[in-house]
């Protein structure tokens, strides 16, 4: 696994809907360096041309009438509508919208708390246990009932998010406290985790690699020290990990009796 | 206007009649509009540079993380290293003071207070006791927020925007004055103090503006100063009271037990919040922005208005298309009202609710271009004449444009994804506001200021603070956009633990230095604007630019009442005389 280079520009991207907000960033770049540099020269131009010397005086007549700008406006509103209706609305509701089925995806819960990241797997059984605040402990920081069936085969990651590559994921986000951001620059995802509520993202890796999951809301005095770590494996080095893990929850019994590769 | 029967009903007469004012009602609890102007002004101007030093302490931090501020760094903390909690304080209040009380009462309560009444011929505000307590009721606002650092814990911490639940969690103190007597409370407080000093203001503005006029200046002679505070006010008196309440209700959510924007089920610090829960906290980001982007064209329409005068002034012809200009202004600021959602698309929006906001974002750019558009077009066929104030104004136009430009991929949702509250939103927004808007009032100083004190500022100290401001400021805030499309998270105390952020981390330096830079080219300013009031080049006529708008008829500075001789108008703002120059709203021409 190499390293992501970063630098004073995009960070790599790694996921599969990223191109399309790359391409939408470049292209409103350019769309506004044009109309900067038309209106910087033009800007130059005038300061030089019509600056106060002897014999030169200001037209004030205003007769002078300009058909282009009016050109130049109707051009920047079409443009305009052109990003929005054919690019950034199509893009984000397939990014923000159009889930995959549960049932082709990996859906994790991460729920961010003042200021680390729990990403809780729901299990070969594909679902997730209760959670009860009132089980909230220093060992336990959701508050997952293991006496809950659905919960006993559950695995709790502490602030790394593991998932295989090339397959869709989808993050059931929360928060405990305050409003946290979940982050993955290389991914191109960016959620706000909002207590209170539940908001569904999906995301697919095409690489594999070591990356950081950031907060970007403001969080407390912590929120720097937020950070949280997402690999992305190869489906064999996912499913060694995961059974690695859960063999250290159920012990080797649990396991043996189990198909093991695809976990829902 | 001379007859105006207002004049007569406060009794002001009696100072023509020699006995005068004694000194604290002239000048401390004063009611001429001029006065407060002032006093708004000087108190802004403290502010701004008080909540500047915040961020240059902040700046030190950014560059060299977790090493000792030299000199200094021990009046704040043991070691010298800017803590963290410190980190988050003066980040919200570097916000707060900046704009709530800095740019807002220098922009509205200075250069709208001393101008608005002279530019439509009134001899004072309408209601001059309303316009002194506004001032005086902001006073307190901002000795509230300078004494929320005295607080056990500290200043607000919760960054401007005070986000709830944080900024309720945040250090609550025990019981009702505990919980009062903490920086977040205090915040809320100052806040409510400030909103309204802000509405008292705004009332005041459009009833002097409307009813005050004098004989012949109908709406469409208005100067664009006018129509651009006239605007202002109504977007202060329309969008300013629903976070008037909301911030009672955070208060109360702090202080009361209530739970307005708690939802039910928190765990903080691995306790349950006591609190009944049920509320929501997006509801107060709708508040909050409902308020907060109008702000941002309460920020920006007095330098358009600024910057359109001193723009006609200094190029000697009439602005280009006046009333496309006016038409502009009020569409944006119609259109500032239905925007504010698209603050936060990162809440969890789904597509109709997504595409209704980055539409009306869209549409509010067109006015914006097209005000930038008359000016630029102001320059063709011209006669410039650089003084300084014009330099400022000229910079202006490629600062606002970038300003408005970023603010592009910010409003379409889909490149907000990876750009949002990144240091690229910081770069977008303080364009607008610090090159932009800060820009146009101190050309608003260099220009008005021979009026104000019937001297002239000196040139080449402007001109010494105009290059090396210019400079700085772009190395402040250009290397943002890089940072923020390197995805690096604003509001953080140390990028570098980041493997992007420690990668974007040289830029940090640039941006520290310029901004060092900044603070020394300000020292320029500051001494002229002190040394200029008794030593300044005197103005030799009350006309000495050759502008054409009515302050320009009154005398340097204006006596109580402004206008000892009757004014009337004769012209729209910005029109010739039959030998092809400007010729003033005020003279009957022969």
């Amino acid at each position: 696994m190499e390293q992501p280079k970063y630098g004073f520009w995009l960070p790599p991207n790694i996921s599969t809907h990223g191109a399309e907000i790359d391409n939408l960033i470049s292209a409103v770049h350019w769309f506004m360096a044009v109309l900067f540099i038309g209106w910087g020269l033009y800007l130059v131009y005038c300061l030089f041309k019509f600056r106060e010397r002897p014999g030169h005086e200001a037209d004030v007549t205003g007769n002078a009438h300009f058909i282009l700008p009016k050109y130049i406006e109707i051009g920047i509103i079409v443009i305009e509508a052109c990003l929005l209706i054919f690019f950034s609305a199509p893009i984000w509701a397939r990014v923000k919208q159009d889930f995959p089925k549960e049932s082709e995806a990996l859906v994790v819960k991460v729920t961010a708390e003042q200021f680390a990241w729990t990403i809780h797997y729901p299990g070969r059984d594909g679902k997730f246990g209760q959670l009860k605040n009132e089980l909230i402990d220093g060992t336990n920081p959701t508050g997952l009932d293991r006496n809950d069936p659905n919960g006993v085969d559950d695995i709790i990651s502490p602030n790394f998010l593991n998932i295989p590559v090339n397959k869709k994921i989808i993050v059931q986000l929360s928060a405990k406290d305050v409003i946290h951001n979940f982050f993955l620059p290389v991914m191109r995802v960016k959620q706000d985790a909002i207590p209170g509520m539940t908001i569904p993202l999906w995301f697919e890796a095409t690489q594999t690699g070591k990356f950081e999951i950031a907060c970007a809301q403001l969080c407390g005095v912590g929120h720097t020290q937020m950070r949280g770590f997402f690999n992305v494996m190869t489906q064999e080095e996912y499913d060694a990990w995961y059974n690695e893990e859960e063999k250290s929850l159920l012990g080797d019994a649990a396991t043996a009796t189990e198909p093991t590769g695809e976990n829902k | 206007m001379s007859h105006d029967s207002h004049n007569h009903s406060h009794g002001h007469d009696h100072s023509h009649g020699g006995h005068e004012l004694p000194f604290w009602r002239k000048y401390i609890f004063s009611t001429d509009h001029k006065v407060i102007g002032l006093q708004y002004g000087i108190t802004a101007v403290f502010f701004l540079l008080f909540g500047f030093s915040l961020m240059l302490l902040m700046r030190w931090q950014l560059a060299f993380p977790k090493q000792a501020i030299p000199l200094i760094g021990k009046l704040f903390t043991e070691d010298g290293v800017l803590s963290p909690e410190l980190y988050n304080q003066f980040g919200a209040m570097h916000g707060t003071i900046m704009v709530f009380l800095g740019v807002v009462p220098l922009a509205v309560g200075a250069f709208g207070n001393y101008l608005v009444p002279l530019q439509v011929g009134a001899h004072d505000m309408a209601f001059p006791k309303l316009n002194m307590m506004s001032y005086w009721v902001y006073f307190v606002g901002g000795i509230v927020m300078l004494l929320s650092f005295m607080t056990p814990t500290g200043a607000a911490a919760s960054g401007w925007t005070s986000y709830p639940p944080l900024s309720v969690v945040n250090g609550p103190g025990e019981g009702f004055w505990g919980g009062l007597f903490t920086g977040q409370s205090m915040w809320l407080l100052g806040m409510v103090f400030l909103i309204t000093s802000s509405l008292l203001g705004s009332v005041n503005t459009i009833v002097t503006a409307i009813q005050l006029r004098v004989k012949g200046l109908s709406f469409m002679r208005w100067p664009v100063l006018v129509w651009a505070q006239v605007t202002t006010a109504f977007l202060l008196l329309l969008a300013f009271p629903p976070l008037e309440a909301a911030g009672i209700m955070q208060l109360m959510d702090r202080v009361g037990g209530t739970s307005f924007f708690m939802p039910s089920g928190l765990v903080v610090s691995g306790e349950a919040w006591k609190a009944s829960g049920g509320g929501n906290p997006i509801l107060w980001q709708h508040l909050f922005w409902f308020l907060a982007h109008p702000e941002v064209y309460v920020l920006i329409l007095p330098a358009v208005g600024i910057v359109g005068e001193i723009i006609a002034v200094n190029t000697k012809k009439p602005l280009y298309g006046y009333k496309t200009l006016v038409y502009s202004v009020l569409f944006l600021g119609f259109m500032s009202f239905i925007v504010w959602a698209h603050h936060m698309f990162m809440t969890g929006m789904g597509v109709t609710m997504s595409t209704f906001f980055q539409a009306t974002t869209m549409i509010i750019s067109v006015p914006s271009v097209i005000i930038l558009t008359t000016y630029l077009l102001t320059l063709w066929g011209a006669s410039i004449r650089y003084t300084v104030p014009m330099l400022f104004a000229t910079a202006f136009l490629p600062m606002f444009a970038i300003g408005g430009l970023t603010g592009l991929p910010l409003g379409l949702t889909a490149s907000d994804i990876h750009l949002h509250d990144t240091y690229y939103v910081i770069g977008h927004f303080h364009y607008v506001v610090a090159p932009g808007t800060l820009f146009a009032l101190m050309a608003g100083v260099y220009h008005w200021y021979p009026k104000i004190s019937g001297r002239f500022m000196s040139d080449t100290l402007g001109k010494i603070h105009f290059w090396l401001s210019v400079i700085a400021i772009n190395g402040v805030f250009m290397p943002m956009f890089f940072m923020g499309m390197a995805g690096v998270s604003r509001r953080l105390y140390d990028q570098t633990v980041y493997a992007h952020g420690l990668a974007a981390q040289p830029l940090n330096v640039i941006m520290s230095v310029s901004a060092w830079i900044l603070a020394i080219a300000q020292l320029p300013f500051l001494y002229n604007m002190a040394t200029s009031w008794k030593w300044g080049k005197k103005a030799e006529s009350n006309n000495p630019w050759g502008a054409t708008t009515l302050e320009w008829a009154a005398s340097s500075p204006p006596p109580h009442e402004n206008f000892t001789t009757p004014v009337e108008v004769y012209r729209a703002p910005y029109e010739y005389s039959s030998n092809k120059k400007l010729l003033p709203q005020f003279v009957q021409e022969a």
